[in-house]
């Protein structure tokens, strides 16, 4: 294999790992703080796509041609949009299932994933077919070797970088994050602290959301396509991530991302008869390593309470 | 609430088993006419009727007599739901597409009946049913478009076929818990309907076609005459449908009064304290688990033959959440729920053919509602009763 493709192959795969990565993290904080798991996370992030898509064609009607205001624009209003959903699925349907088992949660986010996905695809206009995202990032390319490094992919990878260092910044470094660190680890006493629990749940669950409405927005303008059916795979990819990495736990969740993508890359290159298997492989190994390790690679400290 | 020692003479004084049979008889019709009904007002008329009296049953106390009929005259009981499904498919005999409802309803009863065990009863969710199902729809695409397997074997085949690959699962789903065992299965779903898309062998994205089920020579896809009648060809499928979700339903029901029942209920409540005393938790997940693919398998590789026709677009993860719907709309570990609620899941969106389009959005946001204001589901399960003749003293 010559040295272009495999440049061009490693520039996907980074790319595809931080967009995994930002929607692993979702499912890790909601983890954290709650421990449920949100399976309408993919979705979110599908509406967060087609609500920056809508953004878009608002913007231009209004009559600005300035690309990076565009951009500023629709991700300010889609992080917005999902961040607020997201509080709403928390406090409307998470918060009250909370003494439920647990699984009944996961249950009632699949079913509201499902009712996202058919409602978008069903009440948007002419939902049900891939709609065409603006192209609104440089496309000059630099050649480097044999394979087009592009602007535009640089641009992504390296906000996707800087989101993903600015959440593990605000975990670990600021008070809101002391706050969310300490709800996540003993609900009772964060409690006793002063902390106001439903209100940390409910920014928890509006900061992932609206990490995976840039993570939607990153989507669009990478693959310049968004459909309704793509949160189901990005969510299950984010879902299976955030598990192989270990849920609950931020680095986990990161290297879990970029695993996934290099394992779909693998899969891609490895696989010569048949790349469309990529994400056959990927799945496939992801279930072999659920059987290997049962609670990920950086596995969750708890033990049962008999 | 009715007291609950039991009054020797139910409804109206009628006695329990009178109520009971009614009760059947009112079903029977109710499904003829409503497998029959054309007209949306018709259908609409009939599903506000069947909402009433259902919630009259409950405030009439009717319903304590039907729990009476069904305790002491089990076996009568019984034997009247079962003639009552034979009469509904004769009554149907020349509809092709009432028939055809009824027994993809019946076979998807067949299913869910199996991610009852699973989920109901032992706490495992599996959302890869429709994979399994379509395992049993592929294997009976092959084997009766390539061999001359007799199609009866086939459909052995087909379980046989999903609990094999389910064996490839278990390891995974029986170390795993909770969310991360969901994960396996949901990423098995989608991995299997990815594989069938892209696989040229087994047809790619058409999909393959199925040969008819025989049965002693006996073809399927021809009209059987019965008292000078030409009946539809469906009828050959209702009436094996039929066989096939009796048998399903009756070996759920003894699994469930077995001590294996009891056992996978306590794995169920309590992994931990059921090792300590000494239950073997991995046989008993594998159990339920196989259990559970079987079922489907089977009824995967009939409803193959039924509809001669099967692609990968009938097996996606939207119908994996349809079939654990079932389960959950009817109750966890109910299996007369598992009946009511498979009946409304596959029949009602088909003859609404407006809610069609919406039917994923109908049963989600129903999914919903039911997690949040009765988890238990439509006919919640009841306590286990230990000594099923025993009465309370009046």
């Amino acid at each position: 294999m010559d040295i272009g493709l495999l440049g061009q192959y490693l520039a996907n795969g980074v790319m595809l790992g931080t967009m995994y990565a930002l929607v692993a993290v979702g499912f890790t904080l909601f983890f954290g703080v709650l421990d449920v798991i949100k399976f309408s996370h993919g979705d979110v992030l599908m509406l967060g796509s087609f609500t920056g898509f809508t953004v878009y064609i608002g913007v231009l009607a209004m009559g600005i041609e300035n690309p990076w205001l565009m951009i500023a624009v629709i991700l300010l209003v889609s992080i917005a949009a999902t961040a607020a959903l997201g509080a709403l699925i928390a406090r409307y349907l998470v918060l009250p299932l909370k003494s439920a088992p647990p699984l009944n949660i996961l249950l009632i986010t699949l079913m509201l994933g499902t009712a996202i996905r058919e409602a978008v695809r069903l009440f948007y206009p002419d939902g049900s077919n891939p709609k065409a995202f603006p192209v609104l990032l440089p496309t000059a390319s630099v050649d480097l070797g044999g394979f087009a490094l592009r602007a535009d992919s640089v641009i992504l990878v390296g906000a996707g970088i800087a989101v993903i260092i600015g959440l593990n910044l605000l975990i670990n470094r600021t008070r809101l994050g002391l706050a969310i660190r300490a709800v996540a680890q003993d609900e009772e006493t964060a409690k006793i602290m002063g902390i106001n629990y439903t209100m940390i749940v409910l920014v928890t669950f509006a900061i992932g959301s609206g990490a995976a409405a840039f993570a939607g927005i990153m989507n669009g303008l990478y693959y310049n396509e968004v459909n309704f059916g793509m949160g189901l795979l990005l969510g299950l990819i984010g879902f299976s991530a955030a598990i192989i990495g270990g849920l609950g736990n931020i680095y986990g969740a990161i290297l879990g991302g970029f695993l996934f993508a290099g394992l779909q890359t693998v899969g891609a290159v490895a696989l010569p008869f048949a790349s469309a298997y990529k994400d056959v492989f990927a799945f496939g190994v992801v279930i072999a390593l659920m059987a290997w390790k049962p609670t990920g690679l950086i596995a969750e400290r708890s033990s049962d309470r008999v | 609430m009715k007291d609950k020692t039991t009054p020797k003479t139910g409804w109206l004084g009628l006695p329990p088993l009178a109520v009971g049979l009614g009760a059947v008889a009112a079903i029977v019709v109710f499904g003829w006419q409503f497998l029959l009904a054309e007209s949306e007002i018709a259908v609409l008329g009939l599903v506000a009727l069947a909402a009433l009296g259902g919630w009259a049953l409950g405030k009439t106390g009717i319903q304590d007599s039907l729990n009476e009929a069904m305790r002491s005259h089990n076996r009568s009981m019984n034997g009247a739901i079962l003639l009552g499904l034979l009469a509904v498919i004769f009554l149907l005999g020349e509809e092709h597409f009432p028939l055809l409802m009824l027994t993809t309803m019946l076979l998807y009863m067949t299913v869910a009946l199996g991610l009852n065990v699973q989920f109901g009863l032992t706490g495992m969710v599996n959302f890869a049913g429709a994979a399994f199902f379509g395992m049993g729809a592929y294997t009976s695409a092959v084997l009766t478009e390539h061999t001359a397997v007799p199609p009866l074997l086939i459909l052995v085949a087909g379980g046989a076929i999903a609990a094999a690959i389910g064996f490839l699962l278990i390891v995974p789903v029986v170390r795993t818990a909770g969310h991360y065992s969901a994960v396996v299965t949901i990423a098995f779903g989608v991995l299997f309907k990815t594989f069938l898309e892209v696989n040229d062998v087994l047809g790619g994205p058409q999909g393959l076609m199925v040969g008819p089920m025989k049965l002693f020579g006996w073809d399927f896809n021809s009209s059987p005459m019965l008292l000078g009648m030409e009946m539809s060809f469906y009828a050959n499928y209702a009436l094996l449908g039929g066989g096939l979700a009796v048998l399903a339903f009756v070996l759920t029901q003894r699994l469930e009064r077995s001590w294996l029942g009891l056992t996978l209920d306590s794995v169920r409540l309590d992994e931990t304290a059921s090792a300590c005393f000494g239950l073997n938790v991995v046989r008993a997940k594998v159990l339920a688990f196989t259990f559970g693919n079987v079922l489907a398998g089977v009824a995967g590789a009939l409803y193959g033959m039924m509809i001669s026709f099967i692609a990968p677009n009938s097996f996606t993860f939207a119908d994996s959440l349809l079939m654990v719907s079932i389960v959950l709309l009817g109750g966890l570990g109910s299996l007369w729920g598992t009946a009511l609620a498979a009946a409304i899941v596959v029949l009602l969106p088909e003859k609404l053919q407006i809610l069609q389009e919406y039917r994923f959005l109908l049963f989600s946001g129903l999914v919903i509602l039911m997690l949040l204001f009765r988890p238990q589901g439509l006919l919640p399960r009841k306590v286990r009763s230990y000594f099923p003749s025993w009465r309370p003293q009046q």
